[in-house]
């Protein structure tokens, strides 16, 4: 019986947290009812990049795409689209202005203002299935390297691409391949860097749960190009779903002869092997990691030596992130001529972003270089939600920047992120509006660069540590106008002298607020009070009086006993009690508490 | 598992790519299959089976095939449309799974309009 629809299921880590596998499993059941179970075929994938709507599926060959899936959906879903062919429109996308369904997956906003390279297959494959990899163009382009090219011929495409460094710092691939190959020693490594651990960023986790054989080809590639028989992933213990499916695909590659001795019938071998880490975000900084998997404590070295000449286990190593090496097979195919058509012109390509925050559509993109931040936020993410206003976008994670409202016509390329003051970084976007306060969200990525320190070097170590105090003085109504030039101070000395990248760029936060939104500091030091009402020691809650209906819901939510009524029976906050949890605020169904 | 071959890695990815059409229905002909409660009652659901099983038989690869609810010319289920790229759309009335079969044979392979079951041509 040949299959009549296929059922693109997400099977990304947000979708199954939304419930995909009890939803997988009623309309598994709801189609043998109907009797029309062999008629279908079912296609777990990975990440469609719509997080926020999950779980979602799209059903071919209409390409029809459901969204926020219960299992109770699956009846309706079988016996309206599948049996009798209607569309279920109330589990369409709703345009969120218009309020118009959108029936396909091409004709959402979202999907048709992205160019998806690394991202390819994401979403689109059964990523258990190395055989949908081998039907999308996969492998082929290892057969290319292998049967037609040189190593030194793919290192010239790779650095006529433009492709750089996609993990933060953007630095040409095709070059470090090229010192990688140029570095005297027999044994070579290649490493792919999964280490990904900016709060808000999973681009990396994506493309390995939804296309992991992208990265194997990438990295058999790298191996092929700088004479390597071995690899590594270095891969954080909080991805289970990566490691599980990284390692199926692994498994796969080697019963299809793909890694292993003379692959394709050539005389090139190779294997690799996953090294798990215990989720230290300085593990990510490359010395570290190569400290790491050598089973030693994860801290940066100095450098030079750089891993291209002295790598793991003092051999050449070419450490590249998840998604520069998963970029590496289109490029082999389509030519670089064809990579660099896209982006700008020293940034070429596309970048993956996750989108978090305040935005409409949060979720996993990809989109060509040099795009606006301002496409990007609203013509992709769909803007801010609730009607409130953009205040800035947090990019590059705790190492990056935020950047404010004037700067959202920026293209999104590695040179202008940086003279912003921020860094391209691994990609995560975050994004806020006027109730996010901007010294608490750079004392918030300070508390993390703080936490992840590794003590190795006195700036990261102390210095951040300082700073974090005096941001936290600021956050209570203490800090004076002295503290902000101390705190600018230390910002500097700590980016100039720390040993890596987690202390050069842990004081990126501050300094870009400082720069942007002076204003807002300055009012917690001289008026102590909090503009974005979030600082809990500058904000108090009141019950207005002449609003207040007397119905007792706050005095019965209010968790410390705070509340009491007065003579007349109104309510009344005692300040001496009040932790400020903002209950009282939230569950007064008259609005007659305010936040001042 | 022996170890891939060049030339096996190119049949596999022949293979497979077949299978993965169904996900790219751009630039195919369309078959739908109007099953509306009415159609489901004349027959739809047979005819729609016969439809699969004979593209099947064809190994035809530029068809897509979808289903559509009921366009309120009841008395004439099943009802079927087909259009080949580029071509009209155009509606057979009384499909049964015989005439499905001639229909593709003849309209989708052969492009020659089945005339004497088609009830209107947009």
């Amino acid at each position: 019986m040949p299959e009549r629809a296929h059922i693109l299921l997400c099977a990304g880590a947000a979708c199954i947290s939304a419930g995909e596998e009890s939803f997988k499993s009623a309309l598994e059941r709801e189609l043998k009812e109907a009797g029309i179970y062999d008629e279908v075929k079912i296609i777990e994938t990975g990440c469609f990049g719509t997080c926020d709507l999950g779980p979602v599926m799209a059903i071919y060959p209409e390409g029809t795409f459901y969204v926020k899936l219960k299992p109770q959906d699956a009846k309706e879903i079988v016996n309206e689209h599948l049996l009798k062919g209607r569309i279920v429109e109330r589990l369409l996308v709703k345009e969120p202005e218009q309020k118009q369904a959108l029936p396909t997956i091409n004709d959402l906003p979202f999907f048709k203002n992205q160019v998806r390279i690394a991202l390819r297959n994401v979403g689109f494959i059964d990523p258990l299935n190395i055989e949908e990899y081998i039907a999308r163009d996969g492998y082929s382009a290892l057969a290319k390297v292998l049967t037609q090219m040189s190593p030194e011929d793919v290192i010239s495409e790779v650095k006529k691409s433009g492709l750089r460094g996609r993990g933060g710092a953007g630095f040409p691939t095709g070059l470090k391949w090229e010192l990688g190959r140029k570095a005297s020693g027999t044994e070579k490594y290649v490493v792919c860097n999964a280490d990904e651990g900016d709060p808000g960023a999973f681009m990396d986790r994506s493309i390995m749960e939804g296309d992991p054989h992208s990265v194997i080809e990438g990295m058999l590639i790298g191996g092929y190009a700088i004479g390597a028989k071995k690899g590594f992933v270095y891969i954080r213990a909080e991805y289970p779903l990566a490691i599980k499916r990284l390692t199926s695909a692994l498994e796969q590659a080697r019963n299809y002869g793909l890694l292993g001795d003379n692959i394709l019938g050539t005389d090139f071998s190779f294997d690799i092997e996953i090294r798990i880490g215990a989720g230290a975000f300085v593990c990510g900084e490359e010395t570290a990691l190569i400290a790491s998997i050598e089973g030693k404590r994860g801290m940066p070295r100095p450098r030079p030596p750089f891993p291209v000449n002295s790598g793991l286990w003092g051999k050449p190593t070419v450490i590249n992130n998840v998604e520069t090496w998963a970029n590496i097979p289109p490029i082999i195919i389509n030519g670089a001529d064809w990579f660099a058509s896209y982006g700008t012109e020293k940034s070429k390509g596309t970048k993956v972003f996750a989108l978090a925050g305040k935005i409409n559509m949060t979720g996993l993109i990809e989109v060509p270089m040099g795009i606006t931040l301002r496409e990007v936020v609203y013509n992709i993410g769909g803007g801010i939600p609730n009607g409130k206003k953009f205040k800035a976008v947090q990019i590059g994670g705790p190492a990056g920047g935020c950047i404010p409202a004037e700067y959202l016509d920026t293209p999104i390329d590695y040179e202008s992120i940086t003279a912003l003051g921020a860094i391209m970084g691994s990609g995560g976007l975050i994004v806020m509006d006027e109730d996010n306060c901007m010294v608490d969200v750079a004392k918030f990525f300070l508390s993390f660069t703080q936490d992840e320190s590794c003590g190795k070097c006195v700036p990261c170590r102390v210095g951040t540590k300082r700073m974090l105090e005096i941001l936290d003085k600021i956050t209570k109504g203490e800090g004076t106008e002295e503290d902000l030039v101390e705190l600018e101070q230390l910002a500097y000395t700590v980016r100039n002298t720390s040993l890596c990248g987690l202390g050069k760029g842990a004081p990126n936060p501050v300094l870009t607020t400082l720069k942007y939104f002076r204003d807002e500091y300055l009012a917690h030091i001289r008026d102590k009070k909090c503009p974005a009402k979030v600082c809990t020691a500058l904000i108090h809650y009141e019950v207005i009086r002449e609003e207040c209906r007397k119905c007792s819901i706050c005095f019965r939510n209010c968790p410390v006993g705070a509340i009491y009524k007065d003579e007349d029976g109104t309510y009344v906050i005692d300040q001496s009690k009040c932790t400020k949890c903002g209950i009282c605020f939230q569950v007064c169904p008259f609005k007659a508490i305010k936040k001042e | 598992m022996k170890k891939l071959t060049l030339e096996d890695l190119k049949k596999i990815k022949e293979k497979t790519q077949a299978e993965l059409e169904m996900r790219s229905p751009e630039g195919k002909d369309k078959i739908v299959v109007h099953m509306g409660t009415c159609g489901i009652a004349a027959g739809a659901r047979e005819t729609l089976l016969a439809i699969l099983d004979e593209i099947e038989k064809r190994g035809l690869k530029n068809v897509v095939v979808t289903q559509a609810g009921c366009i309120g010319l009841c008395e004439y289920e099943p009802l079927i449309s087909v259009q080949k790229v580029g071509g009209p759309k155009v509606l057979y009335k009384y499909v049964t799974p015989e005439k499905a079969r001639k229909i593709i044979a003849q309209h989708v392979v052969n492009g020659q309009v089945v005339s004497e079951d088609v009830l209107s041509t947009e």
